[in-house]
């Protein structure tokens, strides 16, 4: 089950594992993407850290880490071919995956009704 | 094709005199690995062949001499030929920067007459020339200011203001000098909010950088109040010159209370844009700041003209040599040629081009802020968006159907879909005319057919390009496989 | 109504457009400004433009154009044949006076140009990716510098003390600007080129870069690839070239360069005071979206036509503002113009041709000198076309006595270090017809 944060990240958790990605609304938002910053392997986040900056053409937006933990793995596809995220954002647009260190963060985060209702809020 | 396609090897448009080698070759003094072996790869043609390429190139241009160019925030109005004339007489042209100052007082007198008279023009007491653009002069500014609090023992003062509606250089140049910029919101008339600004306005702030008018065309009328607010607390007032065209002759930015002040020689004093530069970005400073600017100073004893490079408390240079004379020199005759009378004339038709045509354009779309407006003025697109499905990108790629450029278009950021449209002076009322005409056309053909613009442009060399595979897999150079 | 030159409102204009603005007087526009800021500024009346012409002409008569001398000097700004042909295309309206090509379906002309310059500077500095200019060789320099920083982490920039003084200088102001500390390497006083021992001493763990020059200010050609190796991979290798040379010496790329940066005014750019000039600044591709300034690309429209763009205009201050790569906005698209042109025009075996000249008559003098009892070559390091010579007499006079015969003699050091007292920097271009050289060479010999 996916939760997600207010400023436009995706969790999606099976263990101590949290896939990370943007949201479909978030990527419409940004447009093409050509670039994705991604993260080395191994460096610890804080909640709320920036840790990745997805460059459309127009556009560059900080993405934030919606739990704190540490980065397992990274989706390296998106190194060639950022444009899965546009394709596919919330499955194979993933971008990280981090080993959770304080589960109770994904409190927290809004389900899916409540992300919808506060995209029309933002306008 | 690139001109690297129409190489062929063995031609070339260049002969030089017949003269006899000395002999020396590389090989008897270079080491091996510093000899090229092979000739850079550079275009072989005959002369006519490169006369031809860059024709063609130059068709496929669009430009102030060929059509309207309402870019707002660029100020572009006709560039006189007088003063290219005057560029390229052999006197200012052919001088070497390091030749004895005997043999150079003209350039001397042009640059110390030049910076008198943006002094006399802004209200302030002294001016360098040295940077080379607009966001040149902004680093001098913040450079300035931090060396400035630095010498008085005022190292806490970190944080430089910006108001959100600011142009992207203004931050990037507070950060270029060590500051952690801090933005100030506009309030809904489109002016800096007074109240927001007396809650970041600490003593850890060293400056505020303003625009005036701003970036949305407006005059910042509560100036003396800011100016009031940012001196009790310590801080310094940058004004950013980029819309200087509104006043000149009007008012002065030294008489409003700032501290440091850039200009835009390429857009204000009429020198060419020469696809994206050169320009040039002189600062001028009341007497606080005079001996920290960059060297050297230009100095005049009354009877010769001198480069003064003895400034201890300097912040040092920020290019090789002294400034881009070679725009200086068009500047200078600019104002030479219009005076100071021609200078407030040339505000005043600027601002009223600006009036006239947001008259006729805000029958058509809503301005973003009511009311007069000065040399420019912002247009909002979001009604296109709701009424008839197009965004401001699609009318401005129709516009360029229609032989025009389009505005300023996704900037200010404060503005949603905005479009920013400074006329000039230098347009006749027909011009004007012609575009709100034109305007109002495609307005019409979006109501009836917006594919019409999203389809926009199509009477160009090239239509809509991809910019996402551009930019996802750069190409930034020819090569003999592609 | 007394008109103003370029303004072309007719008092018929005027009064319809207040009409349709609805106010009554132009004055009434600027209410908005407080009265208080009322002025008269003291500036004299609007002139026709053949008095400003015969004005300004009187005035470059007081100056002394290169046109009329036999010029023996450098230093960063150098005189050499300029084809016809590049005045008559640079000077088309539709290059002068376009704007930046924000709009690129209306400004392929200006797209196509930068993206050939940006191969041609590729081409001579042998880097994978160059910018379409900056404003001179050392604000690219300077640039070069905070890229390393950024890219490589580390608060120290190394520059060889053997660079142009004015880059040096640029350089420590950008520096200061950014919180970076800069030390500076000592050349050998007999080679000319740099202290190897002293660059050793200095690397250490937090030095992002090392500055030099190619050739340095003394005009003596470093070796790159024996730096390259003492420096290892984490620090770069920043090299600030004379353009010129690269048709003859071996592209800073090849020997191992991380970035390679210069002034191109030598390619077809009038010396014009020194200013504007022409950086340009080269790199990887791995880097390049740490570059700094604006890079066009090549892609295609929906119709498949092939067309240019401007790219990663993220890394720019339009877009990425606080965060922005450099605060670079306008650059010297117009001289990059004016390069390509004069490049395209001499071509690969013209700009070869420029460079052994300018070598040959330098070694030629260079020997001259070698068999004067008054002058003495300074150092003993391979060079270009510019080298130092030691005067015993007063290189000041000497140089005035030269002026009177229509000579630009070396150019003093003395001015920017008082032990290098009558030390003079001397320089010889393609522009230098041999008997300019035989006449100048008996002066050096006529000496004392």
């Amino acid at each position: 089950m996916k939760k997600y944060a207010a400023t436009h990240e995706w969790v999606s958790v099976e263990g101590k594992t949290a896939t990370v990605g943007i949201s479909d609304h978030a990527q419409d938002h940004l447009g093409d993407i050509v670039y994705v910053d991604l993260p080395e392997v191994g460096k610890s986040l804080k909640k709320g850290e920036v840790f990745c900056t997805i460059e459309s053409v127009k556009a560059a937006s900080d993405i934030y880490a919606p739990v704190s933990g540490k980065i397992i793995e990274i989706n390296e596809e998106l190194d060639s071919s950022p444009e899965k995220i546009n394709d596919d954002a919330e499955g194979a647009g993933w971008i990280v995956k981090i080993e959770m260190s304080n589960e109770s963060e994904l409190d927290s985060l809004m389900d899916l009704e409540a992300y919808k209702k506060h995209c029309e809020e933002e306008g | 094709m690139t001109i690297f396609d129409k190489s062929t090897e063995g031609r070339t448009g260049f002969y030089l005199p017949r003269e006899e080698s000395y002999g020396y070759e590389p090989s008897d003094t270079l080491p091996e690995n510093s000899v090229r072996k092979e000739s850079p790869l550079l275009p072989q043609l005959s002369e006519l062949q490169v006369m031809r390429h860059f024709t063609g190139l130059s068709k496929k241009n669009h430009s102030v001499d060929s059509g309207f160019y309402p870019l707002g925030s660029c100020t572009m109005k006709y560039n006189p030929r007088l003063n290219e004339r005057i560029a390229g007489l052999e006197g200012f042209s052919q001088i070497h920067p390091y030749q004895a100052e005997e043999t150079v007082q003209g350039a001397l007198e042009v640059m110390y007459n030049l910076q008198n008279s943006l002094c006399e023009i802004t209200g302030m007491d002294s001016f360098t020339l040295q940077p080379a653009a607009g966001a040149h002069g902004e680093l001098v500014g913040m450079l300035l200011m931090k060396k400035y609090f630095e010498l008085k023992g005022e190292n806490n003062r970190r944080k430089v203001i910006v108001p959100d509606s600011a142009h992207g250089t203004n931050p990037a140049s507070a950060v270029m000098a060590g500051f952690e910029v801090i933005e100030v919101p506009s309030n809904g008339n489109g002016r800096v909010d007074l109240g927001s600004l007396e809650e970041i306005l600490d003593e850890n702030v060293a400056g505020i950088m303003l625009t005036n008018p701003n970036t949305v065309g407006l005059f910042e009328n509560e100036i003396c109040e800011i100016q009031e607010m940012a001196h009790k607390k310590g801080a310094l007032l940058y004004y950013d010159g980029a819309n200087l065209n509104a006043i000149m002759g009007h008012a002065r930015p030294g008489d409003m209370g700032f501290d440091i002040v850039h200009l835009n020689l390429h857009k204000t004093f009429s020198t060419p844009h020469g696809m994206g530069g050169p320009g040039s970005g002189p600062v001028g400073v009341k007497n606080i700041l005079k001996d920290l600017l960059p060297v050297p100073v230009v100095r005049f004893d009354g009877s010769k003209f001198s480069l003064d490079y003895d400034l201890p408390n300097s912040i040092g240079k920020v290019r090789s040599f002294y400034g881009n004379f070679g725009v200086f020199l068009k500047a200078y005759a600019y104002i030479l040629t219009l005076g100071g009378d021609g200078l407030k004339r040339a505000s005043e038709m600027a601002v009223l081009n600006a009036n006239y045509l947001r008259a006729r354009l805000s029958k058509l779309i809503p301005t973003a802020y009511p009311g007069l407006c000065m040399h420019e003025f912002v247009l909002k697109g979001s009604k296109l968006v709701s009424e008839y499905g197009v965004k401001t990108l699609d009318v401005a790629k129709r516009l360029l159907d229609y032989g025009i450029h389009p505005p300023t278009i996704y900037f200010p950021l404060i503005v949603d879909e905005a479009l920013m449209v400074e006329p000039t002076e230098t347009e006749t009322k027909e011009a004007l005319d012609a575009f709100a005409d034109t305007f109002e056309r495609i307005l019409g053909e979006a109501k009836d057919d917006p594919n019409i613009l999203k389809a926009a442009p199509q009477k160009t060399a090239v239509g809509r390009l991809d910019e996402a595979t551009a930019s996802r897999k750069p190409k930034t150079r020819w090569s003999k496989d592609t | 109504m007394p008109g103003f030159p370029y303004l072309p409102q007719t008092g018929r204009d005027i009064d319809e457009m207040l009409e349709v603005v609805g106010v009554k007087s132009v004055s009434e526009l600027f209410r908005d400004i407080p009265g208080k800021f009322e002025v008269d500024i003291s500036i004299p009346e609007s002139k026709d433009e053949f008095t400003v012409l015969r004005d300004l002409s009187e005035l470059s008569k007081n100056n002394v154009s290169l046109n009329d001398l036999s010029v023996f000097r450098g230093a960063g700004v150098y005189k050499h044949f300029v084809p016809s042909v590049v005045q008559a295309i640079a000077s088309r309206g539709e290059f002068l006076t376009a704007y930046t090509p924000y709009q690129a379906e209306v400004s392929q002309g200006t797209l196509q140009m930068l993206f050939e310059f940006q191969t041609m500077i590729c081409e001579l500095t042998g880097m994978e990716v160059a910018n379409s200019s900056m404003y001179d060789g050392a604000s690219a320099a300077a640039e070069a510098a905070l890229m390393a920083v950024r890219v490589r982490g580390g608060k120290k920039i190394l520059l060889s003390e053997a660079l142009h003084p004015e880059y040096i200088e640029t350089i420590r102001t950008y520096c200061f600007g950014s919180d970076i500390d800069v030390e500076t390497v000592s050349f050998d006083s007999e080679t000319g080129q740099i202290n190897i021992a002293d660059l050793q001493k200095k690397l250490t763990q937090d030095t992002a870069g090392f500055v030099l020059g190619y050739p340095n200010f003394f005009g003596i050609i470093e070796n790159l690839a024996e730096i390259r190796t003492l420096i290892g991979e984490n620090i770069m290798m920043i090299v600030s070239a004379n353009p010129i040379s690269l048709g003859m010496l071996e592209a800073p790329g090849k020997l191992g360069a991380d970035i390679v940066v210069g002034d191109a005014q030598p390619l077809g750019n009038s010396p014009s005071f020194g200013g504007p000039g022409l950086g340009f600044f080269a790199s990887k591709e791995s880097h390049i979206r740490k570059m700094p300034g604006r890079i066009i690309g090549e892609t295609k429209d929906s119709d498949g036509r092939t067309g240019y763009v401007m790219v990663l205009q993220t890394r720019e201050q339009h877009i990425r503002r606080n965060k922005a790569t450099s605060n670079i906005c306008s650059n010297h698209a117009f001289n990059a113009l004016v390069a390509s042109i004069y490049m395209s025009v001499v071509g690969s075996e013209g700009l070869r041709e420029i460079a052994r000249r300018s070598f040959d008559k330098a070694h030629y003098l260079a020997e001259r000198i070698g068999k004067t009892d008054h002058v003495r070559l300074v150092f003993t390091g391979p060079f270009f076309n510019e080298f130092v010579a030691r005067f015993d007499c007063d290189l000041k006079e000497f140089n005035r006595e030269l002026l009177k015969e229509k000579i630009l003699g070396p150019l003093e050091l003395e001015r920017f270090s008082e032990e290098m007292k009558n030390y003079g920097l001397i320089c010889a271009t393609e522009a230098n017809l041999n008997e300019e050289i035989e006449f100048f060479a008996g002066r050096l010999e006529a000496i004392g």
